[in-house]
């Protein structure tokens, strides 16, 4: 971060965390598309990915084969359906094929709501002709890193690079959201700009940074569209749970119709693939993949972009977070704190003198000046009635003030102050300097003021801590997470931050080096980082960091290196990224539980239903296992069919909350676990037996099956 | 029930967990290299015993290697088993054959070899009818130990595994082999044989004694070798009787006091090695939690087996006969069950013998009550975690724990990770195998030998019919030999042996073979899994523990295993058990 101590322009203000809207799931598009794209997922070649999904696939198309064999009046005998009916057949292959498309739908919508964002972002990306430095010219999407293009206001810049002449105002709303211009300038850590946005005014040379086709416009598109989606670590090794778990139950199921037979009951093949269906780990089996779109979606609706699902994942096991004192802990504008006047001087003049050098002044450390001369009793006023003329801040002076009936009223860097005193004859007292370095000293700002040819005292500029900041660390601490405080004032400015502001620990006097050591540490004692940065010096950290967050503000050097970028360039926000990790990954394991816990109860439906004669004491009669239909399901078959329907409406069902995600609450592991069990685990034991029940009343009572 | 009767149970609980503690810290030194009361005793016997296998005991092995150590030793094992029962006939001149017995059938001889090489047990022989001094001695009792040692040396590399920070050695395996007999398994078969003879069981070589009985038959009375294989039996959780009765038997098993020993022989080991576990992986608390998961699922098994065996049976209730307690009576089901142990004792032996891998018997598992009988299907449908064998408990029930991290890691909100070690995708995939096999192999032979007639040949039609207890003999027989278990309902066969000494004796070909590629199958193939688990973990960055951790060592994590051990078990065998004890449980009717 350059935070030149002494220069007090306005620092890019931190937005406030926004969301964006989340786009409704029902939007017409959205509906339409999603659901074409259910059917068309039902090709085997994109089921056959999912192996859960892919048995269930199987099953649908084997009782619909069976179903079709019956009704045209074969027999199906020699498979164990003989006895079944043809309404019976069809009502489980009907239910099959719906429990495949729901799981579909999941992924379409999850993804359809991408898809929206990204239609957005594409129009964006409309054939733009570049000007070339050498006055040739270029279409935008055949610019290659290296070329040189010249960009006036109202183009849209024609791709992603550096600005290496000029300075201009870019309007990045269509990329951020965020309406109000920004400034892009050459050198420094704010020349990088994005292809889509577009110039206000000025003129500037932009080196292109992409080859053709990877702008981060072109990325962006991709990562919303879940084009680009690869299956993250966790994912794929809870795919070879459910995997292994679909395979034990084909087992299992096999082997029944062998054990049947022994017990004199012939099971049909619909019923058999039924049961596996129950079984197998449905619920979780199609509702994955669109956990994790939504995961990205949730980062993209708080203006975070992933560059992999990896990164989202790893942010959910973040054990320590780096942080940048200036601006993210503290305000980064230095606020007035205290008026030190000069020997001779009195407080409240120096504050009057102060305040009247400040009246114009609009950045924050002149309102906070104002401010505090308030509290000595000096009213405002009005710069009309006192003739003031302004006299506004440059580079050259690094100073501002207001000439004021003909009185030269000055506020600025020291030694800028004194030059100024000395050029018009004054002496600066021995006190200054000794003032404004016990206050640099201290991590503060010292603003010297004087009127004339006279010094008449100091301003200690501070910096504070942001409110809410403690409560926020306190939050973290909840969660498990370590914040280190980074930042460039020596060790005693630091402590005294960091105690203030709650942090557990803190790096001072930290260079690039420094804190890519520090992240190299923390890592070889097995604990993940996070960090943000924006500026080029920030990103060999930023890509040693598991998590690095570059602002969107920042060099094209930390956009790259970074595994994210935050388009609000709010450094805070990792606590929102870190929540959104861990909400991922507890939605798969809160709802891999509820979809095995469910299976106690669709075994309660389906065996005895199986079994009901098996064994029987008298021919017709209803044998021993009959007792095991504790929730009195109407009919053997009503009950299989029960069971099916529960097991596919539920997809559905979960679909909002695995968009959304299982709330996340920093209480601590152990009381996190227990009401994940409580709810998905004891919850997803009891909901099947209360589900399959009503549907039986239906199917069974209303339909007459 | 009897207040006797529960206060057995309490103490039984008490003295085995006061035994288990120190032991488990003893055996965590040996493993660890520290020295040890024994070292001045073994040291000299140690060097001898590499010399005699040639092998340098310092040479670490990663898991691979490990794992080939494990298979080349078992596999000269099993060679030597098999030559050693096939040729026991020929050894008469070493006067351990004065019965002048033959060798049995290649087929059951399989089965044999198969079974005491897995720990299992699994015996279609009776002992005495069956087995020379020499095949006890040199043959059985030798994989007694070896076997034993095997399944403990698997656990202690695991456990290596994953306390290990750098580099892939989990030790090596002739070296834990040999530490287990000499540190371990020797001392506390020595010290469990001089309190069996203590108390009358035998130790001799004789001849079979015959007299006349007061029904003036002839009558024999087998002899034996008996206490040191006895006490072998029971502390490497092995379970094959000397004698057909096992420890039902007065010389096996003379007393309520040896009953006592006996079980606490059993469970000792296993239950020590979960103390040893904590200690070797720098937190008690962790040994403890995974105690506690044990210990509640085996409290759990022993009240309702205890309280369906003193209820009786629903044929008593139906011939109006009571059973209640009276003076002189426990009263409940007093079937197959010895006197002299009365229903708790063999309630309890029963709950200890099914749930750790031993399968030793004290009573007839076939004659409990259906609830009852079904604590032994619901112990074995745990996968011998619940203690379960020597080593193979502890590896087994770490399989589950990381099952129970992976699913619980997530609902905590971070990616799995146990003790600080990320479970990713190749150890999810080796752990779900390392379960999976023992429910997948018993199933799949239930099947194979109920659906076929060479299967149905073994089931015992005078008796049972193919009803539901003969689908639960055949069942049990397949899950019993798949959890490396060995008791049996009996009534299953797998020999014919019209006379004692084997003359004229024939195995049933099918029974034989399926069930010992049953025990192989289930035995080795977690074995690897579990040693591949230890090589993917070996060496893993340990990340330090903070509040966002989830925690393996307090009781909500106790819970969690709990629950993921029986579901996977329940989900697994719940249709099976169905056709088999729990259709006999609902009902009074006899088919």
């Amino acid at each position: 971060m350059s935070t030149d101590a002494i220069t007090p322009t306005p620092g890019p203000a931190p937005a406030a965390p926004q969301e964006r809207q989340a786009i409704s799931l029902f939007r017409r598009d959205i509906v339409v598309r999603a659901l074409s794209d259910s059917v068309r997922k039902l090709d085997p070649r994109v089921q056959v990915r999912n192996p859960v999904m892919f048995v269930v696939e199987l099953g649908a198309a084997i009782t619909t084969v069976t179903w079709l064999i019956q009704a045209l009046g074969g027999s199906t005998a020699g498979h164990g359906s003989g006895s079944d009916p043809a309404w019976y057949t069809l009502t489980i292959s009907v239910w099959l094929w719906l429990t495949v498309i729901f799981a579909n739908m999941a992924e379409a919508f999850a993804e359809g709501r991408g898809r929206a964002q990204a239609d957005t972002l594409r129009t964006l990306r409309q054939e733009t002709v570049a000007t070339l430095e050498d006055g040739s010219t270029k279409r935008a999407d055949e610019l290659t890193r290296g070329d040189r293009v010249v960009v006036v206001a109202g183009e849209l810049i024609p791709g992603d690079g550096t600005v290496i002449e000029g300075i201009a105002s870019v309007d990045e709303s269509a990329i951020t959201g965020e309406s109000a211009p920004v400034i892009r300038e050459s050198g420094g850590d704010r020349s990088a700009v994005t292809g889509g946005t577009r110039v206000l005014s000025d003129r500037i040379v932009v080196e292109i940074t992409q080859e053709p086709g990877q702008s981060f416009l072109d990325r962006m598109i991709g990562l919303v569209e879940g084009a680009e989606r690869r299956k993250t670590p966790n994912e794929i090794a809870l795919n070879i749970l459910l995997a292994g778990m679909t395979l034990i139950f084909m087992i299992v199921v096999a082997t029944l119709r062998p054990f049947g037979l022994f017990a004199h009951t012939n099971i049909s093949d619909t019923t058999l693939i039924s049961l596996l269906v129950a079984l197998i780990p449905t619920t979780i089996g199609a509702l994955l993949s669109a956990i994790g779109i939504a995961g990205m979606d949730r980062l993209v609706r708080r203006n975070v972009l992933a560059l992999s699902g990896r990164a989202v994942e790893a942010s959910g096991d973040v054990d320590v977070l780096l942080l940048d004192k200036t601006g993210t802990i503290t305000i980064g504008n230095r606020l007035a704190a205290e008026f030190i006047p000069m020997p001779g001087v009195a407080e409240a003049e120096l504050a009057e003198v102060a305040q009247l050098s400040s009246l114009a002044d609009e950045t924050p450390e002149g309102r906070s000046i104002v401010v505090l001369a308030k509290q000595y009793g000096i009213r405002e006023h009005d710069m009309a009635r006192l003739h003031a003329e302004f006299v506004p801040f440059t580079a050259q002076t690094r100073m501002s003030g207001v000439d004021i009936d003909g009185q030269q009223l000055r506020k600025g860097a020291g030694d800028a102050v004194i030059r100024f005193v000395s050029a018009a004859g004054g002496r600066p007292p021995a006190e200054l300097q000794l003032t404004l370095d016990r206050i640099a000293r201290e991590g503060g700002t010292p603003l010297a003021v004087s009127r004339d040819s006279q010094v008449m005292g100091v301003i200690y500029l501070k910096d504070t801590v942001k409110e809410g900041m403690r409560e926020r660390f306190e939050h973290l601490r909840a969660m498990g997470i370590r914040t280190i405080m980074v930042t460039g004032d020596n060790k005693l400015t630091a402590a005294k931050i960091a105690q203030e502001a709650g942090v557990d620990d803190f790096l001072a006097e930290a260079t690039p080096e420094a804190k890519l050591a520090l992240i190299r540490e923390q890592q070889a004692t097995g604990r993940m980082v996070a960090m943000t940065g924006d500026g080029t010096n920030d990103a060999p950290a930023l890509a040693q960091a598991d998590v690095g967050v570059a602002m969107n503000t920042g060099t094209q050097a930390a956009r790259e290196a970074g595994n994210m970028v935050d388009l609000d360039s709010n450094p805070t926000k990792l606590i929102e990224i870190v929540e959104v990790g861990k909400q991922l990954l507890i939605t798969r394991g809160a709802l891999t539980t509820f979809s095995i816990a469910n299976d106690v109860a669709k075994y309660f439906a389906i065996l005895p239903a199986i079994f009901v004669t098996t064994w029987a004491y008298t021919r017709g009669g209803q044998g021993p296992l009959h007792v095991l239909n504790l929730m009195s399901l109407g009919s053997p078959r009503s009950a299989v069919i029960s069971a099916i329907v529960f097991n596919a409406l539920v997809i559905p069902l979960l679909i909002p909350i695995s968009l959304r995600g299982v709330s996340y609450r920093p209480v601590g592991a152990s009381a996190l676990l227990r009401r994940n069990l409580l709810i998905y685990g004891l919850g997803g034991l009891i909901a099947p037996f209360i589900g399959i029940k009503l549907i039986d009343l239906i199917v069974h009572n209303l339909l007459g099956a | 029930m009897t207040f006797y009767g529960w206060l057995t149970i309490f103490l039984f609980v008490a003295v085995l967990t006061a035994v288990a503690i120190p032991l488990g810290g003893y055996m965590a030194a040996v493993y660890s290299g520290e020295r040890t009361l024994l070292d001045p005793i073994m040291r000299g016997p140690e060097r001898l015993l590499y010399r005699l296998m040639g092998v340098d005991p310092n040479r670490e092995q990663d898991w691979k290697q490990y794992a080939r150590s494990v298979i080349t030793f078992s596999l000269v094992g099993w060679l030597l088993l098999y030559f050693i029962l096939r040729t026991q006939g020929l050894w008469n001149f070493t006067g351990l054959n004065p019965m002048g017995f033959h060798s049995a059938p290649w087929n059951v001889t399989f089965n044999t070899v198969s079974s005491f090489l897995t720990n299992t047990n699994w015996q279609y022989y009776g002992g005495e009818t069956t087995m020379t001094y020499l095949s006890q001695m040199a043959g059985l009792a030798v994989q007694n130990y070896a076997s034993a040692a095997v399944g403990i040396v698997v656990a202690v590399a695991l456990i290596r595994g994953i306390t290990s920070r750098s580099g892939t050695s989990l030790g090596n395996f002739y070296r834990d082999f040999t530490r287990t007999i000499l540190w371990v398994l020797l001392p506390l078969s020595l010290i469990v044989s001089i309190l069996l003879v203590s108390q009358g069981s035998i130790q001799n070589f004789s001849h079979y004694l015959s007299f006349r009985g007061i029904q003036n038959l002839t009558q024999t009375i087998a002899m034996g070798p008996v206490a040191s294989q006895e006490a072998i039996k029971l502390l490497g959780t092995n379970g094959g009787g000397f004698f057909n009765t096992n420890s039902a038997h007065p010389f096996e098993n003379p007393n309520g006091f040896t009953n006592f020993l006996e079980m606490l022989s059993v469970l000792m080991i296993p239950a020590a090695l979960v103390f040893t576990y904590g200690r070797l992986v720098g937190s008690r608390r962790q040994g403890y939690a995974i105690f506690s998961t044990m210990m509640v699922m085996f409290l759990g098994a022993v009240i309702v087996c205890y309280i369906a065996e003193a209820h009786g049976s629903p044929a008593q209730h139906a011939a109006g006969l009571h059973t209640g307690v009276l003076a002189g009576s426990t009263g409940g089901n007093m079937e197959g069950k010895e006197q002299r142990f009365g229903i708790a004792g063999s309630a309890l032996f029963n709950v200890v013998t099914t749930a750790t891998s031993c399968g030793a018997v004290n009573s007839a598992i076939e004659s409990f009550t259906g609830i009852g009988g079904a604590v032994p299907f619901a112990n074995l449908s745990a996968s011998e975690v619940i203690f379960g064998g020597v080593g193979t408990g502890l590896y087994s029930i770490l399989l589950y724990v990381l099952l129970a991290v992976f699913i619980g890691g997530l609902m905590v909100g971070r990616t799995p990770e146990y003790l600080g070690k990320k479970i990713g995708a190749r150890e999810i995939k080796l752990v779900a195998l390392g379960i999976l096999i023992t429910p997948l192999s018993a199933l799949f032979a239930t099947a194979m030998a109920t659906a076929s007639s060479a299967g149905r040949a073994s089931i015992d039609t005078a008796i049972t019919g193919h009803g539901p207890q003969g689908f639960s003999e055949t069942f049990y027989a397949y899950l019993s030999q798949a959890n490396n278990n060995g008791s049996a309902f009996a009534g299953y066969s797998g020999l014919i042996q019209p006379n004692a000494g084997n003359l004229g004796a024939h195995g049933i070909t099918f029974a034989d073979l399926l069930g010992g590629f049953d025990m192989l199958f289930a035995r080795y193939a977690p074995i690897l899994f579990a040693l591949a688990v230890a090589g993917s973990l070996a060496g893993k960055r340990v990340s330090p523990a903070g509040l966002g951790t989830m925690r393996t060592d307090n009781p909500t994590f106790v819970v969690l295993l709990i629950g993921i051990i029986v579901l996977v078990g329940a989900l697994t065998f719940f249709p099976a058990l169905l056709l088999g004890p729990i259709v006999q449980g609902l009902t009074g009717h006899l088919y």
